[in-house]
């Protein structure tokens, strides 16, 4: 019987921690340890790839929610957690006509768990919130003037990018939402100057004496579309940049983004 | 009650709630010492909370509020005016600060530098956990919007875009789609860029100010919030079908008619002014049109540098100040073509269909 209560009082939560952290895989794993002295806290910063982001010390007055509202945060977590979603997403998904919106129906009544389309759809709209509040922030707090005017500019870019992740997403479920909301938003590109076939100055262009080079079935839409009108070639192309062009230029520019922060000097603030 | 709702819905016509919102806007930045106080908001956003929730009552109110996509349109419409708030009671705190020569709230810890781990991790790890508890909390109680199937055939009517271009969209009642969905969002984004190269003043540089830098902020914040945000809402919850207004307490009739009665300035200016008709050459036809047009773009920065914009002139240097008066110009174009618009019925200041080049 004492054997048995030793034998328990051995399998305490506290001594099975310190055996796990005493263990060769652990401490293979967080070479720093639990960072309880400063000097841990430091080298925690440093020795994490993820971590590593951050500076190992920061001004007080930067990381205050009152001066950032950590809406930068907030709009990097939420892109990550949409290329997690995403990713589960694109298990159910085929990009067809035929498909495309029988699989968001089963998405919603046949996989377990079903509200991965729900995280990705609400995350989405959160973001495009979260990203302009961040911009009001940096322009309130006068983040933009130098040395972080070049930051500002891809931050601009990064927020175009946000609003064109939402949009080609926005056509994927094929339902009439999806399909006509596109329908209006890519009609604008017919009216390009020059390159529209309804835009001004492109019956100015012409092969030869009088064929039109710009015509529906050669302009910015078409080109947008791969075709007339938002059809099985257009849910393609979406669901390509959607998936894989923008978010990889997306990802490339939040690492300049981030990489100039800290070459900038960090989180502004008065000088 | 019915004729508080009459009185709502008249107030949210486009260009009353255009027009009253901007005022509210730049006398809240006039008196901002008033308005942006503690005591403002603990009034305002509780009643803007029982607006919401008593107005829940009306169907129609009911009916557009809760379509599943404008869920986060709701969140927007008390996000936005609470974060603008926000940062500018710290912007008059700021200032007060400056006045009374104590230093400024970030300066007092500008000096001391703490350990990432755990203040700024903790912090971090927290924003994710609740994030997370919101989005799946979200998730569960409201599920994604899906309506029918694709059916080219069938066009929705009202047809819109999605919530964060009907800003644009609703600039199509003002401008033709290639300025409206393909020039003006251009100049916006370039626009947006070239702002520290053009604003080279040196003030206000990481903390929270009005005083030093209201010009600045009141141009961005007119943009963003009047231009863009009030926008976003008017096309979200006030537009129905044929893009007709529709106060928050309406029924949406797909069989409301609007008069068409715009007029184009050739029509004034041959027709009406000189009591002829319209020439058949489209060149002579808008001669009026493109004289103001050029004349917009080019007496406003050369008058204003000998005046008002004078300072500017010479602190900017010429490139920067035509660059910047250039962008100011485009910008008032909107608010400009939709006075006219309410005013006189304008539709195009140059109309030419033939090649598609309307202004």
């Amino acid at each position: 019987m004492s054997q048995l209560k030793e034998l328990l009082t051995s399998l305490s939560p506290t001594k099975l921690g310190e055996a796990i952290q005493k263990s060769q895989i652990y401490r293979s794993v967080f070479r720093v340890g639990v960072p309880v002295s400063d000097r841990k806290r430091m080298l925690v910063m440093l020795g994490n790839v993820f971590l590593h982001l951050h500076p190992v010390k920061v001004r007080k007055s930067g990381i205050r929610l009152r001066f950032t509202w950590c809406m930068g945060g907030i709009t990097f977590f939420l892109f990550l957690v949409l290329t997690f979603t995403g990713l589960l997403l694109m298990f159910y998904y085929r990009p067809t006509i035929e498909y495309a919106y029988v699989d968001i129906i089963d998405l919603r009544e046949q996989v377990p768990l079903g509200i991965m389309r729900e995280i990705h759809r609400w995350g989405a709209h959160a973001m495009v919130i979260s990203v302009w509040l961040h911009m009001v922030r940096v322009f309130m707090t006068g983040s933009y003037k130098p040395p972080r005017e070049f930051n500002w500019g891809v931050g601009v870019i990064l927020l175009v990018l946000t609003l064109l992740l939402s949009f080609t997403g926005y056509l994927l479920p094929w339902d009439q939402l999806a399909m006509w909301a596109i329908t209006v938003g890519s009609n604008m590109a017919r009216a390009t100057p020059f390159a529209g076939y309804e835009g001004p100055g492109a019956n100015l262009l012409t092969l030869g004496e009088n064929i039109p080079l710009i015509s529906s079935t050669s302009d910015a839409r078409f080109a947008l579309l791969g075709g007339t009108r938002v059809g099985e070639m257009a849910l393609l192309r979406f669901y390509v940049l959607h998936c894989v062009g923008l978010p990889l230029v997306a990802g490339f520019l939040m690492a300049v983004h981030f990489w100039r922060i800290r070459r900038d000097g960090g989180i502004s603030g008065p000088l | 009650m019915e004729t508080i709702k009459d009185i709502i819905n008249t107030l949210t016509a486009p260009e009353i709630l255009i027009t009253l919102a901007t005022i509210l806007l730049f006398v809240s930045a006039k008196y901002r010492h008033v308005f942006y106080t503690n005591t403002v908001a603990l009034v305002l956003f509780p009643a803007m909370f029982v607006f919401m929730a008593i107005s829940m009552f009306d169907e129609d109110f009911y009916l557009i509020v809760t379509k599943p996509d404008n869920v986060p349109i709701v969140g927007m419409l008390f996000l936005i005016p609470f974060f603008t708030w926000f940062s500018m009671r710290e912007a008059v705190r700021n200032d007060r600060r400056t006045d009374s020569g104590t230093p400024l709230i970030e300066k007092e810890e500008t000096a001391d530098k703490v350990l990432t781990w755990p203040d700024l991790v903790y912090t971090e790890l927290i924003a994710i956990v609740l994030l997370t508890v919101l989005l799946v909390g979200w998730s569960i109680l409201i599920p994604a919007p899906l309506e029918e199937s694709a059916n080219p055939a069938a066009t929705p009517n009202p047809s819109k875009a999605p919530w964060y271009f009907l800003g644009l969209q609703e600039m199509l009642v003002y401008f033709d789609p290639w300025l409206a969905g393909v020039v003006f969002p251009g100049l916006i984004i370039v626009g947006l860029m070239a702002i520290p190269y053009i604003d080279t003043n040196p003030k206000g540089n990481g903390y929270y100010t009005f005083k030093e830098r209201s010009w600045e902020i009141m141009t961005f914040l007119f943009g963003f919030l009047i231009l863009w945000v009030l926008l976003v809402i008017l096309g979200t919850f006030l537009r129905g079908p044929n893009w007709n207004f529709f106060g928050p307490y309406e029924y949406w009739d797909t069989h409301k008619l609007e008069a068409l009665v715009n007029v184009d300035l050739s029509d004034y200016f041959w027709v009406r002014l000189l009591g002829m008709g319209r020439p058949d050459n489209i060149l002579i036809r808008e001669s009026v049109g493109f004289l103001v047009v050029l004349g917009y773009f080019l007496i406003p920065p050369m008058v204003l540098a000998r005046t008002i914009f004078k300072r500017f002139y010479e602190n900017l240097g010429p490139a920067r100040y035509h660059i910047m008066v250039f962008l100011l110009l485009c910008m008032a174009s909107l608010p400009i073509k939709m006075v006219l618009r309410w005013l006189f019925n304008l539709k195009y200041i140059i109309g030419i269909p033939e090649f598609f080049f309307n202004i």
